[in-house]
């Protein structure tokens, strides 16, 4: 009994990490560009999908493909917020007004990215197999890849953070998460903040993708699931709180293998009523402001 | 303003709106079985978007909704359907759809902007996994066959839902209701401290936009035969509803018949054989839509007729 406790807890520990990971990416985007991004998924899809093609078609090793996917997806992800969302924000005349078109301007997002996805890739599920060797830890087996993928996603989470906190740029982040009309007149260049906090939660999403794949099969239509995920978690920790997201994180991953080992059919069924509660009891979630 | 006022700048407009809706009743007589069909969907998208248009676009809440609606009703064609006559199946279908959307407005309409939006798509979801297990467990199969319809019933009735959503959403715009509601949109505080019930209001027709979307699901589910959860309860519909009203513009009922009319015959060219492209056509209009077209067509149309025209000439 205390076996399989230590179990369902390990393993939900596990997928938490991961649910973390891809949820500092939307808190940040969130938190600090105003954009509830429900394309956020869709980036995890991409760093899903081209490290499948990596792998499968020139051996690339996924862990080379975090390198490539995390610059790519940083990039494009700048870009995107250059063009479009830059304009929203300056023809917006209120920060509402801004927050309701950047969340129908990421759904149309979203649609645009899926779909190029699902011409180039195709609909099939698609799958490799990596470091699947089982491990013993603490008396239980887990894949190697599950526990390497859960070290990855605390360093990288671990290493953004201090980036926030250390950094010249973190602390013009921060700024602009607090104020940005203030942090404007600070001498922050404030969309280039801004964009650069929409690039790193895609960077953020990419690299989740990236470890993703190395443990579940993907496909093209796979990234709404994850911006579910992610936007549960990011309010259950608190809109544009990292710690926030690492705790929401763990959580929501404890909570899903809980629930999966008594009743496996209602596993999403209990994030969403955990969301749907939290929305009406404390929509600032558990660490927000 | 007072009901049945005929606009002296426009007295052929009443006419011609109740001429297309003649034609459009009487479509089973003189058109074929292909048309009839197609008219259907494109009324149901019709249906959808300017549901949600009556709500939303005076309020300026973004509900994800509908496709929560729009599945209740459809499951309540298709446990209900063969016990029924059609026509009570289509009733229940809007009722029990309205008792919902009572119940989660009286929770959840104190939200306000994006978390409002957040947790109506949340629900569609919750519902669909909800009922996607209870099914399994239950039922012991995923899916159920509906009831068979004739196509002219069908059309019909969809026609009828049209009809009465016309109506209605003609009588609320032209009621104090109407203005209620815009001036909720426009500060919701100030529309409090004049004496309007704001939370009361905001439910109510929250409600009774959703009888609407229902009985378009119940509907429309008999022209389908087979549903299961994910195609019952599936978001996109609410998306289209949102992308469709916005489209078209809300300043005006007909900017979401226009936007939904677009769509569905678009969807109708492209969704069996790109089914990827009309989605990525879709995603790129809504971009467009949102950075260029913050009033929809009907918005363009205005600006481009009083540019033409030298005098103001918007609706």
């Amino acid at each position: 009994m205390a076996k399989t406790f230590l179990e369902i807890f390990i393993t939900g520990l596990l997928m938490g990490g991961l649910y973390a990971l891809i949820s500092v990416g939307l808190s940040l985007q969130y938190g600090v560009a105003r954009i509830l991004n429900i394309s956020h998924g869709e980036f995890i899809m991409l760093g899903a999908m081209t490290t499948w093609t990596l792998y499968t078609a020139l051996r690339i090793s996924p862990l080379l493909s975090l390198a490539i996917c995390g610059p790519l997806a940083l990039a494009l992800g700048y870009l995107i917020h250059r063009t479009l969302f830059r304009r929203l924000l300056t023809t917006s005349a209120s920060f509402a007004v801004f927050e309701s078109n950047s969340m129908l301007a990421a759904f149309g997002l979203m649609f645009i990215l899926q779909n190029i996805a699902l011409i180039a890739w195709g609909a099939e599920i698609r799958g490799y197999s990596y470091l699947s060797i089982p491990v013993h830890f603490l008396g239980t087996l887990f894949g190697a890849n599950r526990l390497l993928t859960f070290g990855i996603a605390l360093v990288i989470g671990l290493a953004f953070y201090l980036f926030l906190n250390l950094t010249r740029t973190g602390k013009a982040i921060r700024a602009a998460a607090q104020d940005p009309v203030t942090a404007g007149l600070m001498g922050v260049h404030i969309h280039r903040v801004l964009a650069l906090c929409f690039g790193l939660g895609a960077a953020m999403a990419g690299i989740a993708g990236v470890l993703i794949s190395m443990c579940y099969p993907v496909h093209a239509a796979m990234g709404l699931e994850y911006t579910v995920i992610a936007i549960i978690v990011v309010v259950l920790g608190g809109l544009g709180s990292i710690p926030g997201s690492f705790l929401g994180g763990f959580v929501l991953g404890l909570a899903g293998s809980i629930v999966t080992f008594l009743e496996p059919g209602l596993a999403l069924v209990a994030y969403y009523i955990i969301f749907i509660l939290l929305l009406l009891v404390r929509p600032t979630g558990l660490l927000g402001r | 303003m007072k009901l049945g006022k005929i606009n002296l700048r426009r007295p052929w407009r009443p006419g011609a709106v109740f001429l297309i809706l003649a034609l459009l009743a009487a479509l089973p007589l003189y058109a074929s079985t292909y048309s009839v069909i197609l008219l259907t969907d494109i009324l149901m998208f019709v249906i959808l978007a300017l549901s949600w248009a009556l709500f939303s676009a005076p309020t300026g809440y973004i509900s994800l909704a509908p496709a929560a609606f729009f599945g209740v009703g459809i499951y309540t064609s298709a446990i209900l359907g063969k016990q029924l006559p059609f026509s009570l199946v289509v009733s229940l279908g809007g009722l029990i759809s309205f008792c919902l959307a009572l119940l989660v407005g009286a929770l959840t309409l104190r939200l306000r902007g994006i978390y409002f939006a957040m947790f109506t798509f949340g629900l569609v979801e919750l519902i669909k996994h909800f009922w996607l297990w209870y099914e399994i467990r239950f039922t012991g199969t995923r899916g159920r066959f509906v009831v068979v319809v004739p196509h002219n019933t069908i059309y019909l009735t969809m026609f009828a839902v049209f009809a009465l959503l016309l109506l209605t959403t003609y009588l609320i715009r032209r009621s104090r209701v109407g203005l209620a509601l815009r001036s909720i949109g426009e500060c919701e505080e100030a529309a409090a401290h004049i004496g309007i019930n704001v939370n009361a209001l905001k439910t109510l027709i929250f409600a009774v936009s959703a009888i609407f979307t229902g009985a378009a699901g119940s509907i429309i589910a008999t022209r389908w035969t087979y549903v299961d959860p994910y195609i019952a309860f599936n978001p996109l519909y609410s998306f289209m509803a949102v992308l469709m009203a916005l489209f078209g513009g809300l300043g005006h009922p007909y900017g979401p018949i226009l936007g939904a009319v677009i769509f569905a015959y678009l969807e109708e060219l492209l969704i069996t054989r790109f089914p990827y492209y009309y989605m990525l056509i879709f995603g790129i209009v809504l971009i467009i839509t949102v950075l260029f077209l913050p009033e929809g067509l009907i918005g363009l149309m205005g600006k481009i007729r009083s540019r033409v025209g030298g005098h103001d000439a918007v609706a």
